[in-house]
């Protein structure tokens, strides 16, 4: 018998890279390219306090006079001056499902999203494209004196002054270019504000897509758990496919008050065309807890390193991530915590993995300042290579600043072995599921982090990625 | 017409002609013993007759029912009805006990099974190998001692009821009780009147309790010896060196 070599050809996306026909008469758009003109419209459109304004204004400023990085993967591909930085569909704020038009309606279906909302999600926002047109909170949640609301509807009203205290605090546009586009053009996104001593049972869901040709998505999610609270937050991303450049610049800010805790969690499933840029970033007070659990997928290129600053004593933060690059896709991720506060720990445990010529690199940093006595951090990296063209790097950085601390670090690169799927096949089980099935047991101890419709939806996507020709 | 039939099979491992010429034929229901000293080639012909890929067939042929499956791949012949105790069974996490079984049965009957009769039957099963019920939902072999290992496998063999297994040294690195639990599964699989052997074993622990229709000593990739039950005494007396020095 002649020895197969196995290759597993690029995976069939038609589930999730669907467009919507519309009429182009339903949209409201801006000018291609990035002025102050075309910022003070968004602006305008949007009713935005002065103060933002002025803020847009100079995050232009910043933006045009920072570099692009030059350190990860390429995105020279990426040319502003194509990107419409603001598309909003004409429907206002919806208050209760049926409302909805059908049209967005039945793209909703198609992503899920009304499944998520039967199986009592606690609250719905929706994003489609920049603004959001569906919102629900369940009134348990609103009756624990929790605010759960689209980003515009916090910053007209009576929650400004705690926007303008947190919003790109802790991100600010200085922090690379991309931070200060966001600052200047950002849009949409949702405002999450949890009361002390209050533990919301149900997680709080949002999710981000894009549908324009062209378009950018630059949705800024504030999160604040006060003193002793606690929340889970679910992200979900997915998006349609167009051949012309898509860029995703989003923001997140979370403040995790004195021993509250907070889960963040996300699938991102970009199409494979998409430049996700975003930035992600934490601040733990005293006793806090801080979990992140990732999971990126899909994007042409993607940078993503969610940052933990735990600047108070005794604060935690666990993250886990899986990153999985198929055919074309160069997927920059990993974490970066920050520990300032004494006796503060840190895990970071990542997977990736890596089939038909994509390239995945885990890239971390972890700096322990001279004031982190007694700090402890662990980072434990796995990569796994389905094949012979494809590409996996880990980057590592660490920056230890006192010598009272215990850090430790761990790397795996590796590929399916043969024999397992040789043992999983003597069962029965075909070479693609046997290969599949490995593939989610080395995903699963992120699977099992994940709230139990998501941790199957990210099995689906695995077996979706793994489908394909054998031969 | 034989269940299974070899015919002058020869087989490499990267260009290493490990076996030579080897002919065989297992009848249905019947148990046959592949003894020989390590390295003789006994495991590399398990692994060429479920289809490993890492061993290559030179020449000859395999039939299975009939059917010339030299071709086929491991997942094919195991839907046609053969199955493989593995040596060493590899650790999949993710996936439990259980679950593994369930989606093995599946897959080889293309039915549907009822949960509550899988259920009650992998009971039964686990308690004739004296085998904890909790490992069920257990990841697939990971942390299994070697012996829960190999009580896993013949568990599989026991709810996959396939026509022709193979048991590749199944009884190696278990302590006497283990292999004793172990026989009392195979001696259920034999119950099952057309379900046909081939039991690869360096030692005869494992032959004490069960039937044995024919027994084959292989030395040096060759079949150099045929007989009934009466040779595995023989060799259980005075070891191949009778074979090795002719």
């Amino acid at each position: 018998m002649e020895k197969e070599r196995t290759q597993v050809d690029d995976i069939d996306r038609s589930l999730y890279d669907f467009r919507y026909e519309e009429k182009d008469e339903d949209f409201y758009r801006v000018k291609e390219g990035l002025t102050p003109e075309i910022v003070r419209e968004i602006s305008r459109e949007k009713n935005d306090p002065d103060w933002m304004l002025d803020f847009r204004l100079k995050s232009l400023e910043i933006y045009d006079s920072l570099k692009v990085p030059d350190w990860g993967p390429d995105i020279s591909g990426l040319n502003m001056d194509d990107i419409v930085t603001y598309v909003r569909h004409k429907t206002k704020m919806q208050a209760t499902w049926d409302e909805v038009p059908q049209d967005i309606k039945d793209t909703f279906e198609k992503l899920g999203i009304p499944e998520a909302e039967r199986t009592s999600l606690a609250g719905v926002g929706a994003q489609y494209d920049s603004e959001l047109v569906y919102h629900n909170v369940k009134e348990e949640v609103l009756a624990q004196g929790v605010i759960y609301t689209d980003m515009e509807s916090a910053l007209n009203g009576e929650y400004e002054d705690m926007v303008r205290e947190h919003f790109m605090k802790l991100v600010p546009p200085t922090d690379h270019k991309f931070a200060a586009l966001h600052g200047a053009v950002w849009s949409g996104g949702s405002f999450v504000y949890v009361p002390p001593g209050v533990k919301v049972e149900i997680p709080l869901q949002s999710y981000f897509r894009l549908n324009a040709a062209g378009a950018g998505q630059f949705e800024h999610t504030l999160i604040i758990v006060s003193e002793g609270a606690d929340l889970h937050f679910i992200e979900g991303c997915s998006a349609p496919k167009y051949n012309v450049a898509n860029l995703h610049a989003g923001c997140v800010e979370l403040f995790v008050g004195k021993n509250a805790r907070l889960r963040y969690s996300t699938i991102e499933n970009w199409s494979k065309n998409m430049y996700n840029l975003n930035t992600k970033r934490a601040l733990c007070e005293e006793g806090s807890t801080m979990e992140w659990v990732s999971g990126s997928f899909g994007s042409h290129v993607s940078y993503l390193y969610p940052m933990t600053i735990l600047k108070g004593n005794d604060s935690h933060c666990e993250f886990t991530g899986i990153t999985f690059a198929g055919a074309g896709q160069n997927l920059d991720t990993g974490a970066k915590m920050v520990h300032v506060g004494e006796r503060t720990s840190s895990f970071i445990n990542t997977k990736s993995i890596s089939k038909s010529g994509g390239e995945s690199t885990y890239r971390s940093a972890v700096v322990i300042q001279n004031t982190a006595k007694d700090s402890k951090a662990s980072v434990s990296c796995t990569s796994l290579m389905l094949d012979d063209r494809s590409r996996s790097d880990t980057i590592p950085a660490m920056d230890i600043r006192t010598n009272q601390a215990d850090v430790g670090h761990e790397a795996k690169i590796g590929r399916i072995s043969d024999d397992a799927v040789f043992y999983l096949m003597s069962r029965g089980i075909s070479e693609e599921d046997a290969k599949a099935m490995i593939v989610s047991g080395f995903a699963d101890n992120v699977s099992k982090e994940l709230p139990l419709e998501y941790a199957v939806e990210m099995n689906n996507l695995i077996q979706l990625e793994m489908k394909g020709a054998i031969g | 017409m034989a269940l299974l039939e070899i015919k002058d099979l020869c087989v490499s491992v990267e260009d290493t002609e490990i076996l030579k010429h080897i002919n065989m034929s297992i009848g249905k229901g019947e148990t046959h013993v592949l003894m020989g000293p390590n390295g003789a080639g006994k495991s590399t012909l398990g692994n060429a007759l479920m289809g490993n890929p890492a061993y290559t067939i030179t020449s000859g042929s395999i039939y299975f029912m009939g059917l010339d499956i030299k071709e086929d791949s491991p997942d094919k012949r195991a839907k046609a009805g053969m199955f493989m105790s593995f040596q060493n069974p590899l650790e999949v996490p993710g996936i439990t006990l259980s679950s593994f079984i369930r989606n093995a049965i599946m897959q080889k009957t293309g039915e549907k099974i009822k949960f509550s009769q899988y259920r009650k039957e992998l009971a039964a099963n686990m308690e004739i190998l004296n085998f904890e019920e909790s490992y069920k939902d257990r990841d697939l072999n990971v942390g299994f001692s070697g012996g829960e290992k190999k009580k896993a496998e013949i568990l599989q063999l026991l709810m996959l009821k396939p026509a022709f297994a193979i048991l590749d040294e199944t009884d190696s690195g278990l302590d006497v009780d283990a292999v004793r639990t172990v026989s009392a599964g195979i001696e259920e699989y034999q119950k099952n009147e057309d379900g046909a052997l081939l039991i690869i074993t360096h030692s005869t622990r494992i032959l004490d309790s069960l039937h044995v229709d024919h027994t084959h000593v292989i030395v040096k990739g060759e079949i150099v010896a045929s007989g009934d039950a009466s040779l595995v005494d023989e060799i259980n007396e005075h070891g191949f060196e009778k074979y090795i020095n002719e």
